[in-house]
Parts: structure tokens; C-alpha cells; sequence
């Protein structure tokens, strides 16, 4: 089955992700919330463990950003392990040995699933005439997924940073399709500084010359330049000031004194320009345009006549939420939004802030007291 | 119930099975987890220390991590059958209004506490002239968390002017029960019923 990441970026090597990915075409288009319907809509995504006989075992993990369906098998173009490899596999906390755990690449996004480098009817990748998408677009295409797969009701829908957000749409949108929703270091809205950090990334992939107006591909050169300082800009929120100064302090990069240049002096400047190169190895420009569009769309409440409580209306499911001290990019304070309005429509929430030191990005790295949170919760 | 803490024990006891209940300041969760594993009560808690917390949501129950003084308020009205407030109500900032907010969430609250007027309270300051330091109350004045010391007379006082209904009462010294006419002097621990 052919696959659009092998279209996405200009100089990158093809790969064979069908090789590890399962690909589903979905039979009929997908109507988006922009009014426009999407034909011909695949989704990658991978499997772990053994579906029940009642298909009633089932663990949706939904991906962050720039993260994709490779949650805990190695990554195909770093090589690296799953994103969270910690987390996920035989007796861990979301353990294979029970259940039977499915990561979907949301649509927009470059890892095998429709996005804006695959292919449009007229045979040429969509680029910027790619419809944009939202957040519950994401989740329609996760439900269209369960459907081919003859889930119903997912035992849970598991979610950090972007994926809470789909966790947090699925129980209010699809509210039957899940019975417990894990989100973890998310929000139900973007804020005003999440959505001009976003604005940052996408000025600079837009100001590459080699951007070209998203019609970059084929052409020997995308908008590398651009892609790494978006990724620079928005590494920095994922970070805690005190995890910063901890790991990298004032400290110089593989020198004593100061140039008195432009050079990377300082180790954080290195480590900042290795994290934006290495991530345009295995992302597409135009994805982290429209997936950050539809971040920053998200506001569960506008989407239930302004009161969050009423996105939650209709649903029965158990909620965990769980929020970090150092996390200044969705602090705790939306977190609590979200469990007051879980407390006003009457629904059994947990909900913790855990201490950790490594700001937004403490939900993918050792935090123990997560494990246990994350376990007791999903039983 | 038999392992619960004499004064958890006796509001276990009175929850009817099946009931829908929110302890606020349920601590380790010991009394949320007996509530639903032997009574089939909907079970969820609030409590302030995030370690708490965490070791509650480990054991699957539903808590939230929150304050007691800001956060009830997010509450709707009769959400629940019965509001426990057990051993929370002296360290909270305004009791007062905890105990309104108790009363609109729930239909009736249990609420316990340590006695501030009991003979040994009372002999160590007229003794000693010192602010006790007692089995029961064995934090030195400068770091317990109990802000608010209150006796029963003074319960009685504050639900009486709140126009609260008490239903029942239970009077503690160690694990026994003592009559309400001294429980003033000779309880070490209070639990009260209440309605509207």
C-alpha cells in the first residue's frame, strides 16, 4: 500500500513505513468542521497486544503534535524507541498483556496518515490547498478507525499535550465510545500565549524562502531553515526555566571562552539548533502548519455554546486528569477548568497536579508517581 | 466497620448502601475505598496533599486534588447524597462556610472532628498555660495544620446559628462512645449528622 510519507519531505530518503504501519483507506470521505468533506482518507496506525473476543479491551493513545502512532515500537526514520516506551508494553502501566492498545497518526500530520503531503485526487500533493482541520476532525478519524475495527466502546482513550485534547473532544463529542478518558497535560482551549507561540513556528516555516507556498515537494528543498527555529521556539515551552538552567546553566559548547560571534557559545543554543535540524529528519513543514492550526481552533467549550461543562452533557465516562507543577505551557490552572466543569455535569473525575521537573514534557519522561496514576487509573 | 478509624467507622456505618457521597479531605482514601468495595457507594473524594491524591487514584478511586476552602464551590447543588467532612472541618479557613457548602452539595453531611474542649485540652492550659499537645492533637501550636480549634459546644452554637438540623451525634473517647450531656468535657472526638 502505497504511503504518503514517502512524498513529504523533498530530500529525505523513502522509507518503508508500510512495512511496520498498518494502513486503513477509509471507505467513505470525512466531512471536516471547515465544511469541506475529504476523500479517500488513510489512517496509519499501530497495534499492540490482543483484542478481546467482545472487543472490549481496547486503549486508544492519541499523539501529541509532532508525535505519531509509533508510541512504543521503534521510530522508522530515527530508529529511536516509541515515544512512550515507558509507558506502554507488557506489564507497564498501559500494559499489551490487557489490553489491546491502538496509536493512530492524526490526520494532517506526515507519518502515513492524509495530510498535506499525501496526494489530491488531481495526483499532486495537496500542499496549502489541503483542508484545514480541527482537533475533533483528528477524532473523527480515530472513531472512523474503531469503526473499521469493530470497537464500539473503548475500555479508554488516553491522551498528553495535543492527544489529551482528543481524548478530552472524543468523550464530549463521542461520548459513547469511550469509557474512561486519561488526559494528561493538556487543556480544553488554546490560551492567547499557546496560540502566539504557535504563530511563531509558523511565520518562521513561512518565511523560508524554500517554502515556496507549501508547494515545496519534488522540488530538492523544503523549509528546513524555517521548520528547525519553529521547533527551536516551541522546544523552549516544553521546558521548565529550572530543567534549563539545570541541564545547561550558562555553561559553553565545547569551548572556554567566548567568541564574540554568532556561534553556538552556549550549550543550549547547541542543543536548541540539534533539536530543530533532527526534527526536520522526520516532519513535514505544511503538518506542523495545520496541525498547529488546529490546536489553536480548540476550544471544546465554543464548540458547546460557551459552557465546557455542556460538552460533557452527554457523557458517562470516567475522567483522569493530570497536570505538572513546571508545566507552563498548559499549567495547572487548565487542568482545574476542566475538572470543575467535569464536577458541574456530575462525572467521576480524578484528577492530580504531580511535581515533576521537566515542565510540559514531564508526561513523556520518568515521573514514577505517573505510572501509578496512569495504572490505577485504566484498572 | 471493623479497620476504619473509630470516628471513619461510625460514618460508614450510617451511609446507606448505594449512596452517592464526596469526603472532602478523604486523606489516603481508606474510608472512600471502604465505602465502595463494601457498601457500592458511588465513592469520589477531594483532597489537598497531591501525594494522597496520587495514592488514591492508584487505587482506582475517583479524587480530585483541591481545597476544600475554593474549590467546593464548583460543586452544583445536590450532587450527592451524603458530604463527609471528617478531621478537615479545624483546618479549613472559614468553617463556617464550609459547612454551608457541605449542606448545598450534599443532602446531608457527616462531619468529624477532634474536640478542642476536652479535660486534657483543657487541664494543660490551666496547668501549663501552654497550648496543648495532646495524643490527639500532637502538632506544637507554630505547625499544625489545625487553624480553626473548635469544642463541640461551639458546633453546636454554629450549626444552631446557621439553622442546621443535627440528626445525630456521636461522642468519642478512644473507641468508645460517651453520652452527649459531658461529651463536651469527656469526648475526644465528634461526629455529627446533618441536614437542612
Amino acid at each position: 500500500m502505497a504511503c504518503s510519507l514517502h512524498h513529504f519531505h523533498a530530500t529525505m530518503a523513502s522509507v518503508p513505513l508500510s512495512e511496520t504501519s498498518e494502513v486503513l483507506a477509509l471507505a467513505s470521505p470525512l466531512a471536516l468542521d471547515g465544511g469541506q468533506t475529504l476523500e479517500n482518507v488513510r489512517i496509519a496506525y499501530e497495534a499492540y497486544g490482543t483484542l478481546s473476543p467482545r472487543k472490549d479491551n481496547a486503549i486508544l493513545i492519541t499523539h501529541a503534535l509532532t508525535g505519531d502512532q509509533f508510541v512504543a515500537s521503534p521510530h522508522p526514520i530515527t530508529g529511536k524507541p516509541g515515544w512512550w516506551q515507558r509507558m506502554v508494553g507488557p506489564g507497564r502501566p498501559i500494559d499489551t498483556d490487557r489490553y489491546y492498545v491502538i496509536c493512530a497518526n492524526v490526520i494532517g500530520s506526515c507519518m502515513g496518515s492524509t495530510g498535506p503531503a499525501s496526494l489530491s485526487p488531481d495526483g499532486r500533493p495537496w500542499g496549502m490547498r489541503f483542508p484545514v482541520i480541527t482537533i475533533r476532525d483528528m477524532v473523527r478519524g480515530h472513531v472512523a478507525l474503531l469503526d473499521a475495527l469493530g470497537i464500539e466502546r473503548l475500555h479508554a482513550v488516553v491522551g498528553g499535550s495535543m492527544g489529551g485534547m482528543q481524548a478530552l473532544s472524543l468523550a464530549a463529542n463521542f461520548p459513547d465510545r469511550a469509557s474512561a478518558a486519561l488526559v494528561i497535560a493538556s487543556t480544553a482551549r488554546h490560551s492567547a500565549q499557546n496560540i502566539a507561540f504557535h504563530e511563531v513556528g509558523r511565520q518562521s516555516i513561512m518565511a523560508d524562502p524554500s517554502w515556496r507556498d507549501g508547494d515545496y515537494y519534488g522540488s530538492g528543498k523544503g523549509p528546513d531553515k524555517g521548520l528547525a527555529v519553529a521547533r527551536m521556539a516551541a522546544h523552549i515551552t516544553y521546558l521548565s526555566e529550572a530543567g534549563l538552567t539545570e541541564k545547561f546553566g550558562r555553561r559553553l559548547q565545547d569551548r572556554t571562552e567566548k567568541t564574540f560571534g554568532f556561534d553556538a557559545d552556549f550549550q543550549v543554543e547547541s542543543y536548541l539548533r540539534h533539536q530543530g535540524i533532527s526534527f526536520t529528519d522526520r516532519f513535514d513543514a505544511n503538518s506542523y502548519l495545520y496541525i498547529t492550526r488546529a490546536m489553536d481552533y480548540f476550544d471544546l467549550a465554543e464548540e458547546h455554546g460557551g459552557l465546557l461543562a455542556k460538552a460533557f452533557a452527554r457523557s458517562s465516562a470516567r475522567f483522569c486528569v493530570v497536570s505538572f507543577d513546571t508545566d507552563w505551557l498548559y499549567p495547572t490552572s487548565e487542568s482545574r477548568n476542566v475538572v470543575h466543569a467535569l464536577n458541574a455535569a456530575g462525572l467521576p473525575v480524578s484528577f492530580v497536579e504531580l511535581s515533576a521537573p521537566f515542565g510540559h514534557d514531564s508526561f513523556l519522561l520518568d515521573v514514577p508517581a505517573l505510572d501509578q496514576v496512569v495504572a490505577g487509573f485504566l484498572g | 466497620m471493623t479497620g476504619l478509624r473509630p470516628d471513619l467507622a461510625i460514618i460508614a456505618d450510617h451511609v446507606s448502601p448505594g449512596a452517592s457521597v464526596l469526603d472532602i479531605g478523604c486523606g489516603d482514601g481508606e474510608l472512600l475505598a471502604a465505602l465502595r468495595d463494601r457498601k457500592g457507594c458511588d465513592a469520589r473524594g477531594m483532597e489537598l496533599d497531591p501525594a494522597n491524591v496520587s495514592h488514591c487514584v492508584a487505587l482506582g478511586l475517583p479524587v480530585i486534588q483541591g481545597d476544600a476552602d475554593t474549590d467546593l464551590a464548583f460543586y452544583p447543588d445536590n450532587s450527592v447524597d451524603v458530604a463527609i467532612l471528617s478531621q478537615t472541618l479545624q483546618t479549613t479557613m472559614r468553617p463556617d462556610r464550609i459547612l454551608d457548602q457541605l449542606l448545598r452539595i450534599g443532602e446531608r453531611a457527616f462531619v468529624s472532628f477532634p474536640n478542642f474542649g476536652h479535660w486534657r485540652v483543657r487541664t494543660s492550659l490551666l496547668w501549663n498555660g501552654r497550648m496543648p499537645v495532646t495524643r490527639l492533637l500532637p502538632v506544637a501550636w507554630y505547625e499544625t495544620p489545625n487553624i480553626h480549634h473548635l469544642t463541640i459546644e461551639d458546633f453546636r452554637h454554629l450549626v444552631a446559628e446557621h439553622g442546621i438540623r443535627v440528626e445525630k451525634s456521636w461522642f468519642l473517647s478512644g473507641d468508645r462512645l460517651c453520652s452527649p450531656a459531658a461529651a463536651n468535657f469527656r469526648a475526644e472526638h465528634a461526629v455529627f449528622l446533618l441536614s437542612h
